[in-house]
């Protein structure tokens, strides 16, 4: 009897019809149940692969996104305002980083991000990539190969760094740069990546001691690297003439152009870190967007308020607030959420930018602390207020069924883990780059002589320009 | 003959060259230059950091003219860059002791 429904069910989904299978003979039977679980199989083995592949589509594609708010993306937006004596050797601090924390991560970092180790950093189990293959690993991203989740890690672990050099722009020598942000992949990104993202982690929302909300990245790539910009910066002193001399942006245009850039690949870093094609991969996509949109807005109104005049500046500048605020938050709130994050981003990193830093008086030239390290903040913090279970159901009871996520779901403990991500965040970005700060600055020197600040990075570090009209 | 140098607002490049050629002045040398008068700059914001830009951009005209041009040159100069608001330019007028030909030695005003 018990097989009979089961050979009906069966046959209902399969589409066979079912006059078929009320044969007798015992026979007959068996070898039929034998062929609809060899079809069933098969039939699964099938669905599987399709979103396999489908996944792995996304993936890649988010994955080569994400390289392209590094190099063109972030190397525009940073060397479009440097004076242009400087924009050769600011894009090339970006770029170095495309080159040496992919090394780096080959040989150790995945592995110290994302190899089991313990509550704070991974171990050497992936050393050299060791293991690490064409399989997917369950414990990640099961429908993709683990190579495809490797490389789109490797993409954040390459940016987070770059977003440092907005903050000590125009004045570190391109040797100690180089030492300085590929130990600190090491010492601050990998051990952070861990603890929110890697198995096992303090503060892995599902499984953590502290499950912290980090959808893709407000705490592991934009408070790391903001916290860490504001202490380099003012370990390393003033520019040269600031503030009384002119340092205004050499080429607005190519600022915006890679504003624009970074807002595109942000799709692949937000709606990527779905880890899939999923729904949830749409969700992170449509709050992506709408933060973009509303913190352009947002600053774009306080600025004319304050000033008479909205800016390009300020309207692109808006919007990377906006998108460094949803990053934590993407895959997690409902869109007018997002819109209501972006806002406040815009309004918040309007405030930084134009009353912190001229209050404090610190030459964040680029403004990394105040879009990054600030917009990171805020949107960790609003990711516990907005997080909703019908987005995502990452919290479950025993049986399965999902509890509330964020403060206004009705979990509004949750706001304390998000205080507690922030704050190991910072934690350890000011010790990690301070530490790393006081080594660099021993055996290399960080700072350019006053001669060749002077003379602009471009000359004194690769003895070419990035202008010359007149050949 | 006179050399007659002119600053004049970028944008009336095009009327100035225009109304020269109509007054049957054939040469000029036009340099991109920066410079104010009374004029002073104007203020830039980036991410409300204030700069001042006192040197504007200008366009700077040369041109040797015989006595005779002279009024002429000067009424087309004036015709055409004058907008009635500060910052139109200035002319100022010198004389020229000889000039050459490169090309054929020809000297004085037949070299103009």
């Amino acid at each position: 009897m018990h097989c009979g429904m089961k050979l009906s069910f069966l046959s209902a989904i399969l589409g066979i019809p079912s006059l078929a299978l009320a044969q007798p003979a015992a026979q007959d039977t068996q070898a039929q149940i034998a062929a609809l679980q060899q079809a069933v199989k098969s039939a699964q083995a099938a669905s599987a692969s399709a979103q396999s592949a489908g996944d792995n589509a996304w993936m890649l594609t988010s994955a080569a996104l994400v390289l392209l708010m590094t190099g063109p993306g972030l190397a525009l937006f940073y060397g479009g305002l440097v004076r242009k004596k400087n924009v050769l050797g600011t894009m090339m601090q970006s770029f170095a980083m495309m080159g040496l924390v992919t090394i780096i991560w080959a040989v150790v970092g995945y592995s110290l991000a994302f190899g089991p180790g313990n509550l704070f950093i991974g171990d050497f189990q992936h050393l050299f990539l060791r293991g690490v293959g064409l399989a997917p690993n369950p414990a990640y991203a099961p429908t993709i190969p683990e190579q495809t989740f490797m490389i789109y890690q490797l993409m954040f672990a390459i940016i987070t760094p770059a977003l440092i050099t907005g903050a000590f722009a125009e004045r570190m020598k391109f040797s100690a740069m180089a030492l300085f942000l590929s130990l600190w992949s090491l010492i601050v990104y990998c051990p952070m990546a861990h603890m929110v993202w890697g198995v096992g982690g303090l503060l892995n929302a599902s499984g953590g001691h502290i499950p912290s909300l980090d959808f893709a990245g407000g705490t592991v790539v934009h408070i790391t690297s903001g916290v860490s910009a504001l202490v380099t910066c003012i370990y390393l002193g003033k520019r040269a003439g600031y503030p009384y001399t002119k340092m205004q942006p050499h080429s607005m245009v190519i600022s915006f152009i890679g504003a624009c850039l970074l807002w595109v690949g942000w799709f692949g870093f937000n709606a990527g870190s779905a880890l899939g094609s999923s729904s949830l991969a749409t969700s992170a996509f449509v709050n992506t967007h709408f933060a973009a949109a509303a913190a352009a807005v947002g600053w774009s109104i306080a600025e004319w308020i304050r000033n008479g005049k909205p800016t390009a500046l300020g309207a692109i500048s808006g919007a990377v607030a906006g998108l460094v605020a949803i990053t934590p938050a993407s895959g997690f709130v409902q869109p007018m959420s997002a819109l209501a994050i972006g806002f406040l981003a815009g309004f918040f990193c309007f405030f930084m930018v134009f009353i912190v830093k001229g209050f404090f008086g610190y030459d964040d030239s680029l403004d990394a602390f105040g879009v990054h390290g600030a917009g990171g903040t805020l949107g960790a913090l609003l990711t516990g207020l907005f997080a909703a279970s019908v987005i995502n159901p990452v919290f479950k009871d025993s049986a399965g069924n999902p509890l509330p996520s964020g403060a206004i779901d009705g979990h509004w403990s949750q706001m304390l883990n998000q205080f507690a991500g922030v704050a190991i965040a910072w934690s350890i970005s000011i010790v990690g780059t301070l530490a790393l700060l006081f080594v660099v600055d021993k055996f290399v020197g960080l700072r350019l002589s006053p001669e060749q600040e002077a003379e602009g990075l471009d000359l004194s570090q690769h003895n070419e320009e990035g202008y010359d009209l007149n050949s | 003959m006179l050399k007659i140098e002119a600053v004049l607002q970028p944008s009336k490049l095009d009327a100035v060259k225009d109304a020269l050629l109509e007054a049957g002045i054939e040469g000029m040398t036009i340099l991109e230059a920066r410079g104010h008068g009374r004029q002073k700059g104007h203020t830039e914001f980036y991410r409300g950091r204030e700069y001042t830009v006192d040197l504007l951009p200008k366009i700077k005209i040369e041109l040797v003219v015989t006595d005779d041009q002279k009024e002429k040159a000067l009424q087309a100069i004036i015709g055409a860059a004058r907008t009635g608001r500060i910052g139109d330019g200035k002319i100022f007028i010198s004389g020229v002791d000889d000039a050459i030909r490169i090309r054929n030695d020809e000297r004085g005003e037949a070299a103009i």
